[in-house]
């Protein structure tokens, strides 16, 4: 049954993983994200749904236990923040060349090294451009609310599965820590042996005879097979390019100017846009939600229409060299953020647009 | 020149003394003749074919030599990163505990790199089997300095022999977990003589009986040669690991 409820952004996304019928959850204890594994811990859902949960011994094993409940067809998550998203970035890839789906959310906190434990978008490179070893790709989500912690849950497993790709929820400590009110959605049953080797059984490993056994690894030790299995990936993320990317447009009839914000900055932008209004300034917004695949194409079309476009986000300027990229030089793009925990206000990025881009 | 004959016209009716296992694939093993990975490999799959429970079962290949070891166990397996087996094998026994889950791992992957892996699923009493080939030295790689290389011990990274001084002593592991309570049982085995590969071969099928049984971690440590890593002859490898090995890595069950 559907039930509304108010929940900070962490404790909804354990919520949501009970209700989407995970079958495991893997994690370990660190500062912005700890509740996520405390709600799990305190809601026993192997009582309510049969769902594992396990504190592993560090972020290094609870991937690798994803990975190998993953690998049976499982619908398995893990959580952690930056230091311990650094830690996994060996499985991820492992992961991502097994072709193996799974969830895994980054409630980002400030860096580099062991950093602050506030709020941070300095992990989108490491999203992104990849983080581990090799030529791979996550699929990720930017939540910007907490009903978008929960929905991304099931979103996410879908995007796994449909995919056998590794999928993250690129949130951050603001998003993880707010409480809003949260539509949670109805318990979905988790699947059966049965089920799953009726939808997964031509590659989950869960035991079978000889002539039908199947093997999950990322080593070829030919590269000319090497090549192909890349050859295989690529494929796979071109369709994800094609068929994948959502964004959310704001205010962007008749906008002079836009933003371009992802998360908790999007939030921030949404102000601005009022503040902008009563100087009697039209701006816009674009919203990506999926970070990879990039909405390039809605923002190249948008910079035709615009004077200019600030990429707001708390670093130093990571994303702004995707919205560059789409906008190919045609109107002026400049960066605006406060980085290190800090968090910039809605008439800072105000100041900044006013400053870099209208006056600029 | 000599004719050849095909294994058919070698195997007649009657004369069929010994049968590979069909838990083992034709696949030619990668392992450099004299090795005992092949022999390990061979009495585990004989264990699983004659328990019944090959298609319940799924084994989880280390890096190392036996990176491949799922191209000649011919079951289901998952393939891990270097000395994360024990946290997959985790992952693969909490959503399916009533299936049988073993690791197949050298000593630089689980005495190393997978140490905290190693401690802390044997810690949980996970219930799997662990088998732990112990052969002193980094084959895969060419030869390298293991966490087990005995002192004095030549190695491409302690081309002087193993300075304890410098790189401490050779770690006894199986010893080591089997202090803990979540370990039901703990030996030391050997594959290099024929009286010592039916030890091994009952250990692996007393450990997987364990597992049968819900009893917790069973680890089935080998001591095993490295002739290639060793830079001697099969022969010379078995009688200097006789000789060198076995007196540090004594023989026997440590636990249960």
């Amino acid at each position: 049954m559907e039930e509304v409820k108010l929940m900070k952004g962490n404790e909804a996304i354990a919520e949501a993983s009970i209700r989407e019928g995970v079958d495991a959850y893997f994690g370990y204890p660190i500062t912005p994200q700890s509740e996520v594994i405390e709600y799990l811990m305190l809601e026993e859902p192997y009582k309510r749904t049969g769902m594992a949960v396990l504190q592993a011994e560090s972020e290094i094993a609870a991937i690798n236990m994803v990975y190998g409940a993953a690998a049976c067809g499982k619908k398995a998550m893990t959580s952690s923040s930056s230091p311990g998203i650094s830690l996994k970035q060996e499985g991820l890839s492992y992961i991502a060349g097994s072709e193996l789906p799974c969830v895994v959310v980054n409630v980002v906190r400030g860096g580099p090294g062991l950093g602050t434990i506030q709020p941070s978008q300095a992990d989108y490179f490491q999203t992104v451009k990849g983080g581990g070893h090799g030529d791979y790709r996550l699929i990720v989500l930017a939540p910007a609310s907490v009903q978008e912690m929960s929905d991304f849950v099931e979103d996410g497993f879908n995007l796994a599965f449909k995919y056998r790709n590794p999928v993250m929820i690129l949130s951050d400590g603001l998003i993880g820590q707010m409480m809003e009110k949260v539509k949670l959605k109805a318990q979905k049953p988790r699947l059966t042996e049965n089920e799953i080797r009726e939808r997964y059984g031509d590659w989950a490993t869960l035991g079978n005879k000889s002539e039908n056994r199947k093997i999950i690894t990322s080593l070829e030790l030919k590269p000319e097979r090497q090549e192909k299995h890349n050859d295989k990936l690529q494929a796979k993320y071109r369709e994800v390019e094609k068929n994948e990317v959502r964004y959310e447009k704001i205010n962007c009839e008749n906008a002079d100017y836009l933003l371009v914000a992802y998360g908790s900055s999007a939030r921030i932008c949404q102000k601005t846009i009022q503040l902008g209004k009563e100087k009697g300034l039209n701006i816009g917004l674009i919203r990506p939600i999926t970070l990879w695949p990039f909405p390039s194409k809605a923002i190249y079309e948008a910079a035709d229409k615009v004077k200019g476009i600030l990429a707001v986000e708390l670093s130093a300027g990571q994303m702004v060299e995707d919205v560059r990229l789409a906008v190919n030089g045609k109107v002026k793009v400049e960066h605006f953020g406060r980085y290190g925990g800090m968090i910039h206000s809605p008439d800072e990025v105000l100041s900044a647009l006013e400053q870099k881009i209208i006056g600029g | 020149m000599s004719e050849i004959l095909t294994p058919e016209e070698i195997i007649k009716k009657g004369t069929l003394v010994f049968k590979k296992t069909k838990l083992m694939t034709d696949a030619n093993l990668s392992y450099c003749p004299g090795c005992g990975h092949g022999v390990a490999h061979r009495i585990t799959m004989e264990v699983l074919e004659e328990m019944g429970i090959a298609e319940q079962t799924i084994g989880i290949a280390p890096v190392g030599c036996s990176v491949l070891a799922y191209d000649f166990m011919n079951i289901d397996m998952q393939q891990a990163a270097h000395g994360r087996a024990p946290a997959v094998a985790t992952g693969i026994k909490r959503v399916f505990p009533d299936k049988y889950v073993f690791t197949y791992q050298g000593d630089g992957d689980l005495a190393a790199i997978g140490t905290n892996e190693t401690i802390h699923a044997c810690n949980r009493g996970e219930n799997i089997v662990i088998i732990f080939i112990n052969n002193g030295i980094y084959g895969m790689t060419g030869g390298q300095m293991a966490p087990t290389t005995l002192a004095g011990m030549k190695s491409s990274t302690s081309p002087y022999g193993r300075d304890l001084a410098m790189t401490g002593h050779p770690i006894k592991i199986t010893e080591m977990v089997a202090m803990l309570p979540g370990v039901c049982y703990a030996t030391r085995q050997a594959v290099h003589k024929p009286a010592l590969v039916r030890k091994a071969k009952k250990a692996i099928q007393k450990a997987f009986e364990n597992q049968r049984d819900k009893k917790g971690t069973s680890i089935v440590e080998i001591v095993s040669n490295c002739n290639s890593g060793w830079k001697m002859t099969p022969v010379d490898s078995n009688v200097w690991l006789e000789e060198n090995m076995l007196p540090v890595f004594p023989l026997g069950d440590i636990k249960g």
